[in-house]
């Protein structure tokens, strides 16, 4: 049931940045400053240790584009 | 008693313009550019945020102490309704104006996930405006208006939040200034 994958809605994102920063062991940053999961996934991963640093990340996202989802919407 | 309110009011006032300074300055400079100082955005971001919120303090400390000063005869409403005050109506209708824009400032980011991007923003823009507002409000209303102390803190801010206009215009302010420009046509934004 928990919450552990972070959804990015690209129609939203702006590449401002500031979740590669909060969460640099499941982003990086492309050539244009957009978040891409290292792990490659399309909702990478949360782990239960980056969850407190996940949470700020959706918080502070200045596009409110940054959301957690379940396993379910992991299509 | 009285006299301490007015010190007070008076205190607070300069302490939130120069807070409110210091916040546009930061949120003019939070655009997607590169930050100043190298700081790293979001600490950036939650620097806008707390010191917007410790402005909102001190504007109600400054607020509520001018209520209660004999000598400005606020009454309730002038609080939040502009344009009625007993002296200097204009003047003080201008500081009316800017705690008004700042209390929905607030409200709308405080709620800004329930409210979704697009609204918050449209609101958020009228911070622009609250700020010019303010000092104006400053200058023109109090006891202070002609003292050197004053017009020199004030030119001050004003100096902080042109610089940072200027940084956010020069050419190195982008981080990737090859990007395009976003635009987001509808049907576009299904295909993804
Ligand atoms: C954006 C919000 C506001 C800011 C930044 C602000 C700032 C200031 C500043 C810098 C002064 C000059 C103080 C001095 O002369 O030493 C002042 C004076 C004053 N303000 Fe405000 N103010 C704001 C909102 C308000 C509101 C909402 C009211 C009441 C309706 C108000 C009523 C007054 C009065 C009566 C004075 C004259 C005080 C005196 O010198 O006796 N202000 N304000
Ligand atoms: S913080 Fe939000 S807008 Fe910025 S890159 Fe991350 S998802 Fe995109």
């Amino acid at each position: 049931m928990s919450e552990n994958r972070l959804h990015i809605d690209w129609t939203a994102c702006d590449g401002r940045g500031l979740c590669a920063e909060l969460l640099p062991e499941i982003l990086v940053e492309d050539d244009w400053g957009y978040p891409l999961a290292r792990s490659g996934e399309v909702r990478p991963v949360v782990p239960a240790a980056l969850r407190k640093n996940a949470e700020r990340a959706v918080d502070q996202c200045p596009a409110l584009a940054l959301r957690l989802v379940g396993e379910i919407l992991n299509r | 008693m009285t006299d301490a309110l007015w010190y007070f009011g008076r205190g607070t006032g300069l302490v939130s313009l120069v807070l409110l300074s210091i916040v546009v300055a930061l949120g003019i400079g939070a655009r997607s550019g590169r930050t100043a100082f190298g700081l790293p955005r979001f600490a950036v971001s939650l620097l806008h945020r707390n010191a917007g919120l410790l402005a909102v303090v001190f504007l109600l400390g400054h607020v509520v102490a001018l209520y209660f000063d004999p000598y400005a005869q606020l009454r309730a409403f002038d609080l939040v309704l502009p344009f009625f005050a007993e002296y200097r109506p204009f003047w003080i209708g201008l500081g009316t104006v800017g705690f008004d824009l700042v209390l929905a400032l607030i409200l709308t980011s405080l709620l800004r996930h329930r409210l979704g991007a697009r609204a918050w923003r449209a609101v958020h823009w009228l911070a622009y405006l609250c700020w010019p507002v303010a000092v104006l409000h400053g200058l023109q209303t109090g006891t202070d208006g002609g003292s050197w102390w004053l017009r020199t803190v004030t030119a001050l801010c004003a100096a902080l939040v042109l610089a940072a206009v200027v940084w956010r215009f020069t050419p190195s302010f982008p981080r990737h200034p090859d990007r395009v420009p976003r635009r987001r046509p509808r049907a576009l934004q299904e295909v993804r």
